[in-house]
């Protein structure tokens, strides 16, 4: 069918939008913004693929999805085709197809880029995700001969969920260790509930259960057990803990009572359901007005969290300017149609609050833009005299995240950088200690959910290879 | 899935729980704590340590009805199950020889002293324990403290048992007739630890806490549990529980811990509500 489309008429046709929840509806509720693909608009979209003999959109995925293949399929409607399509290489579609930039991934390599309408190729990987879900459409879980080796992976975010499922399909008895109670990492923990239900990170994860992975949650490495015991019962270990600790302005302050890291403001959200308080027992505190210091991804996320949980202003405060935000157009757009607002060349230098705590209001200072700086963005220079005092009442820091040390303390031989982070050998993701491999941002810092992804699965080729040449832990 | 083993009830509304769970009884040590949640719906509360039993894989805790899932965890029976039950977290006290050294409890706190004290006294010191309640009946963990105490003061406010008064005026006398004393563990209630902190800072004496902030992962990834020590942010759950109590930011702390009063109270009348349905 898709070749009765001439291609002319192919690259004429533009893209079909996702329909979403309207801005003034979703401020009130936590259920997803866009509300995904029809079957129509799906087929419609994947008509305009080109289905280039020499697909660059594959190179930019590093899950090594086949995407005219897949996209193929939804041409033809066989979505169960196009679904196993994705799954053969890619654990976590439904979610991928959720929070991956692929503006920055597949859809930059697209041919139709150049036109400015590449192929949606992240919302046709939802849709095709969510029709198997809905349809009870299942992988394959008689993965090949079982072997006899063991594999120890630390860590259920995305890149220890993705070597998990690759080294089970390879006939592996995988343990995966979590140290939280939930299995997901960030994708339960800080990504909110309106951009990726947790209900879909559940299903995705126990998929990966029937393959064979055998879950074990409440595990703290480094504290209940260490690498070094792990190394006695495992022939390979990955490591993919995350970066997992937050990072403060270390401004006067901020170790008052309503002054959060957004780290613990979004896991008192997500993870422990807050929002649903008082059915679900975690409390947060929100103030009238809160200021989210920061402009990434996750000050997005919990500038739009503290509005749906009823604060009346919600602002981003950050040192530059709007050109050097580091967060996806698409999540500022969206924040800004909520009502965020976003005070640029702004950095904060106090908190300030009474006596019991409370927080009454953040002292800024207005800062301009001056040489680029080692990063090649200009550096933002504070402006003498111009001190001010935002009024909110309660501050979220979402500068960033560091390496947590806790598991590198407890393993012998694993090197990490000066920032703390693993360091491995780039092709085969090993640390410096043979056998254990590292991947996701315990290695690259904040970074990706499908770069994540990614390490996971060349980790898993790794191992395989590390564990086919007869070598193992054990055997040290 | 945790299985308690054995409850029991110290008095009205303090319990100690035996809690199966061989994998941390297995590297525990004393002075850390470990992060319970009694459902899925839970929240998750840290819990000093008790005791321990290694061979049979179980750990003691000791809690008193404080809110909403406190009082949820005493009406567990025993066979229950804990939705998850997560440690050793924090770092382990520094037991080593000091000579004399002072162990002050009060409230659940007195149980959190004892494997501190067993160890302390197993490395050869003098151990002198002072525990303290309002009334007799709060006085829990007297055998076991005995046991492992070279001198053991109770005391009470209502002098209904042992010395009428606190456990500062027990430390105070003791400091001023012994000055050998080279360090004092103070764990209890937050007023009780700065009182006890500000008492042996006058004497030069290296006065140890055991810090109960609010938590969340309890291994280093919020920054709920942060406190001011010496003027540095530090994570109770990583860094501590245990700090040198002389340079604790107490107003600081004490702010914090009550961050969500409001909110438990309102947690607290709506399981009750709910009971009643
Ligand atoms: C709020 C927020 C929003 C984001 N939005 C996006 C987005 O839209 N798109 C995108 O691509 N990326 C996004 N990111 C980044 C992305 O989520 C991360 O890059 C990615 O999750 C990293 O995956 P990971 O597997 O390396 O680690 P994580 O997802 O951090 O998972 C690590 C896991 O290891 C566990 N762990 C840690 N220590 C131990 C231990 N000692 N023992 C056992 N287990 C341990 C943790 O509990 C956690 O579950 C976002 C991040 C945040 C915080
Ligand atoms: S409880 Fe989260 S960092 Fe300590």
């Amino acid at each position: 069918m898709a070749d009765m489309i001439p291609v002319k008429e192919r690259m004429k046709r533009e893209q079909i939008p996702m329909r979403e929840q309207s801005p003034n509806k979703r401020i009130a509720n936590f259920k997803e913004v866009p509300l995904g693909y029809t079957r129509e608009d799906a087929i419609k979209e994947a008509q305009r693929c080109l289905q280039c003999k020499n697909p660059k959109c594959m190179t930019g995925c590093p899950a090594e999805i086949n995407i005219p293949l897949f996209i193929k399929y939804i041409v033809e409607e066989d979505f169960e085709s196009a679904y196993l399509t994705i799954l053969k290489t890619d654990a976590l579609p439904a979610v991928t197809g959720r929070v991956c930039p692929q503006e920055e991934q597949c859809q930059k390599e697209c041919v139709l880029k150049s036109t400015g309408k590449p192929i949606a190729i992240g919302r046709l990987e939802r849709f095709v995700a969510d029709w198997a879900r809905k349809n009870h459409i299942h992988g394959k879980t008689d993965s090949v001969a079982k072997k006899d080796l063991k594999v120890a992976v630390v860590g259920s975010g995305p890149a220890g969920l993705s070597c998990a499922a690759d080294l089970a399909k390879m006939g592996y008895h995988v343990t995966l260790f979590e140290a939280l109670h939930k299995p997901g990492g960030v994708l339960v923990y800080g990504i909110p509930e309106f951009r990726l239900p947790k209900t879909i990170v559940e299903y995705e994860v126990n998929e990966i259960k029937k393959i064979g992975v055998q879950v074990i949650t409440d595990y703290v490495v480094g504290a209940t057990g260490s690498v070094e015991d792990l190394k006695k019962e495992f022939d390979a270990i990955f490591l993919a803990n995350g970066a997992g600790a937050p990072r403060f302005m270390n401004i006067q302050g901020e170790n008052m009572n309503d002054v959060y890291s957004a780290n613990e403001f979004l896991t008192r959200s997500n993870l422990m359901k807050a929002y649903l308080f008082p059915e679900y027992d975690t409390p947060i505190k929100i103030g009238r007005k809160a200021a989210t210091i920061g402009a990434g991804n996750v000050a997005m996320d919990s500038a739009r969290t503290a509005l749906r949980l009823g604060a009346e202003k919600s602002y981003i405060i950050y040192r530059r300017s709007r050109k050097e935000v580091p967060a996806r157009a698409e999540e500022v757009h969206h924040a800004e149609e909520e009502g965020v607002v976003f005070n640029f060349l702004t950095l904060p230098v106090r908190v300030l609050g009474n006596k019991e705590g409370k927080v009454t209001g953040m002292e800024c200072i207005k800062m301009e833009l001056g040489e680029p700086d080692e990063s090649g963005r200009r550096r933002p220079i504070p402006i003498e005299g111009s001190n001010f005092t935002l009024e909110v009442d309660m501050v979220i820091d979402a500068i960033g995240t560091m390496a947590n040390p806790i598991i590198a303390k407890s393993a012998q031989g694993v090197e990490v950088n000066k920032w703390g982070y693993f360091k491995i050998d780039e092709k085969t993701r090993m640390t410096t200690c043979e056998g254990i491999f590292a991947g996701g941002d315990i290695v690259r810092g904040a970074a990706t959910v499908i770069s994540a992804v990614g390490d996971g699965k060349v980790a898993a080729r790794s191992i395989a290879t590390y564990l086919s040449s007869g070598k193992s832990l054990k055997k040290k | 899935m945790y299985q308690i083993i054995k409850k029991e009830t110290l008095y009205q509304d303090i319990y100690a729980m035996w809690i199966k769970a061989p994998e941390i009884a297995r590297t525990v040590q004393p002075g850390q704590f470990i992060i319970l949640m009694t459902r899925e719906e839970g929240e998750r509360i840290p819990l000093t340590v008790a005791d321990y039993d290694r061979e049979k894989g179980l750990i003691y805790i000791v809690f008193q009805i404080v809110g909403k899932t406190t009082d949820e965890l005493s009406s567990f029976k025993e066979g229950d199950y804990l939705y998850s039950f997560i440690g050793p977290l924090g770092k382990k006290s520094e037991i080593d020889y000091f000579g004399t050294v002072v162990l002050v409890g009060g409230g659940t706190g007195i149980a959190c002293i004892h494997p501190i004290a067993r160890n302390l006294k197993k490395a050869g010191n003098k151990v002198i324990t002072i525990i303290g309640a309002r009334t007799k009946k709060l006085i829990i963990m007297e055998k076991e403290l005995r046991q492992v105490s070279d001198e053991l003061i109770i005391t009470t406010d209502d002098g209904s048992y042992g010395r009428k008064g606190f456990v500062t005026d027990a430390l105070k006398e003791k400091l001023d007739h012994d000055n050998n004393i080279k360090k004092v563990w103070t764990i209890g209630p937050p007023i009780m630890m700065k009182v006890t902190t500000s008492l042996t800072k006058a004497y030069s004496v290296d006065t140890i806490v055991s810090l109960n902030t609010i938590m969340v992962d309890g291994t280093g990834m919020c920054g709920s549990c942060r406190v001011s020590i010496g003027g540095e942010t530090k994570f109770v759950c990583t860094d501590g529980p245990e700090f040198d109590g002389q340079l604790v930011d107490w107003d600081g702390f004490m702010n914090r811990i009550g961050r969500y009063k409001k909110e438990e109270k309102e947690s607290w009348n709506h399981h009750k509500n709910q009971e009643e349905c």
